[in-house]
């Protein structure tokens, strides 16, 4: 008797594939007749032609902001550099001609090899000078040289 | 007095000449649509998994920027395995270990040749029944002839001297053993029922009808049997659930040692199986060619419609028929493959011994009081 329900439960096992064989290319063939469809016959997102939306809150690659006059917002307070676990940004501070602002960053470089992403060094800031919401993904190189972004590239 | 190196007068005349010559036709003709079928079988799979599973399956493979549904993917993959290292450890039987592959594709694909695939067709002066070889035992032959497979698989583990390949052909030794008995019992009861062993007799034997409206289907005849059939047969094609003997996450199985073309061998054997088996459930089970009602006049419904056809088009229906019912079976059996996890061996052998044996013991007791009783 129990192995009866087994053979049951074998059946079911069946139809569910079967089921989502059928309904997905059901909506796979609607969508090949050019209409639009309920749903996609699937979950999966065409990377390099179709991208996935981002999250609001999402941390992709570094940028420096800037002030109204167009100099970085960095005052070179070195908090980020403080609080990063990966020790990977490095901050050169220069006198800043401005009494108001008193230091500026010569150097800021951000070695993308060894940043985890964690964001500490955002929320460090107290000048919102560097934020993660450039929404760069692709971070690859072939040279590990390349992934040191430098002020410039920083700031673009 | 000359010397016939030819028994009976085969290329006496034009005539028997030009048989010859359809009979090779035949032979190519049937092998390039099982391996073109095979070829799209692993694209079958690949897509037919992906749908399963909400995925949407390969379809980057292109020709000249045109991509249709991913359908060169298996030129691809073949151009890829061609390329590839053909790979043999120093120390492996280097003939057994080259001719174990070649063994086990060659007593698979051979079996095409019993299956028939179309009504006759009428040629000309002469009449030329769609199948390579009708033999007077097609169907022990085709039994006989997936049971030479094991060799390949036996050969494989042997001849590759590693303790894991060794396993997983006695495994497979084991399986495809103890389900030939499940598998031969499955079909004495198919051959108290049907008149001949000869398959097109087979065929044609399930064009008549039962209760004067179903068509006389094997399945109708042998439902239990068919069930034992077609799980015995899919233990034959040792794919998943039944894939004991290469048992990837287990043991690497039979084709640890091969790489490139002749592992690509094996894996196109385990295709050649899938279709084999479809032709097979099709050919014995569910009236090989034949479209329900339809005759070689025409269609003649029991509800007393007519619908009178032409010759080649009738021929025509019953090879669409074919394939149509074929290609039923294979997408069933990726269904299967994609569902099931992988028996434990211990539930293998129980399955193979305490289940399809008894069952098709009593198909037989029972076709055999049926028929007895009949009479």
């Amino acid at each position: 008797m129990k192995r009866l329900g087994y053979l049951v439960e074998i059946a079911r096992g069946a139809l569910i594939t079967a089921r989502h064989f059928l309904v997905n290319m059901f909506f796979h063939t609607v969508a090949l007749f050019g209409l639009r469809p309920r749903r996609s016959g699937a979950v999966t997102i065409q990377y390099p032609e179709k991208r996935k939306e981002l999250a609001g809150r999402h941390r992709s690659r570094h940028r420096l902001t800037r002030r109204e006059n167009g100099l970085p917002r960095c005052v070179a307070c070195l908090l980020c550099v403080t609080v990063c676990p990966s020790e990977c940004i490095t901050v050169e501070a220069a006198e800043d001609p401005d009494p108001e602002v008193q230091k500026r960053p010569v150097r800021f470089s951000i070695d993308l090899g060894r940043c985890c992403f964690c964001g500490f060094c955002v929320e460090a800031c107290p000048e919102d000078a560097i934020r993660m919401d450039t929404g760069v993904l692709e971070l690859a190189e072939t040279r590990r040289e390349a992934l040191a972004y430098g002020l410039e590239d920083l700031l673009r | 007095m000359s010397v016939r190196l030819w028994p009976g007068n085969i290329l006496s005349s034009r005539r028997a000449m030009s048989n010859v010559l359809i009979i090779l036709v035949k032979v190519v003709l049937a092998l390039a649509w099982l391996l073109t079928l095979t070829l799209l079988m692993t694209w079958v799979e690949r897509k037919e998994s992906a749908v399963i599973q909400d995925r949407i399956g390969a379809n980057r493979a292109s020709i000249l920027g045109l991509r249709v549904f991913g359908l060169f993917q298996p030129i691809a993959d073949a151009v890829k395995m061609m390329f590839k290292e053909d790979f043999e450890p120093s120390f492996t039987r280097r003939f057994l270990h080259a001719l174990a592959p070649f063994l086990s594709f060659f007593c698979v694909a051979v079996t095409i040749a019993a299956i028939p695939f179309g009504p006759a067709v009428r040629l000309g002066s002469r009449v030329v029944s769609l199948q390579v070889a009708d033999l007077e035992a097609g169907l022990p032959f085709v039994l006989a002839m997936l049971s030479l497979g094991i060799y390949g698989i036996v050969l494989s583990g042997w001849a590759s001297n590693n303790r894991f390949a060794l396993l997983g052909s006695m495994r497979g030794a084991a399986q495809l053993i103890s389900y030939e008995v499940a598998l031969g019992l499955s079909l004495v009861g198919l051959v108290i029922v049907y008149p001949s062993l000869r398959m097109s007799r087979i065929v044609e034997f399930q064009s008549g009808l039962l209760f004067g409206f179903l068509p006389r289907w094997g399945i109708l005849l042998q439902p239990l049997g068919f069930i034992v059939f077609f799980v015995a047969a899919l233990a034959e094609t040792k794919r998943i659930p039944f894939d004991l003997p290469e048992g990837e996450s287990e043991i690497i199985g039979f084709y640890t040692e091969y790489s490139g073309l002749k592992w690509g061998l094996f894996m196109l054997t385990d295709f050649l199986e899938v279709i084999i088996v479809a032709c097979l459930a099709v050919t014995l089970f569910f009236g090989g060619w034949q479209v329900p009602w339809l005759g070689p006049t025409g269609f003649r419904f029991p509800w007393g419609g007519e619908l009178p056809l032409r010759g080649w088009i009738v021929s025509a229906l019953g090879v669409l028929a074919f394939n149509v019912k074929v290609g039923f079976f294979c997408g069933f059996q990726v269904l299967i493959r994609w569902t099931y996890p992988r028996f434990r061996y211990d539930q293998l052998m129980d399955l193979g011994w305490k289940v399809l044996v008894p069952f098709g013991f009593l198909n037989l007791l029972g076709t055999g009081l049926l028929v007895s009783l009949r009479k």
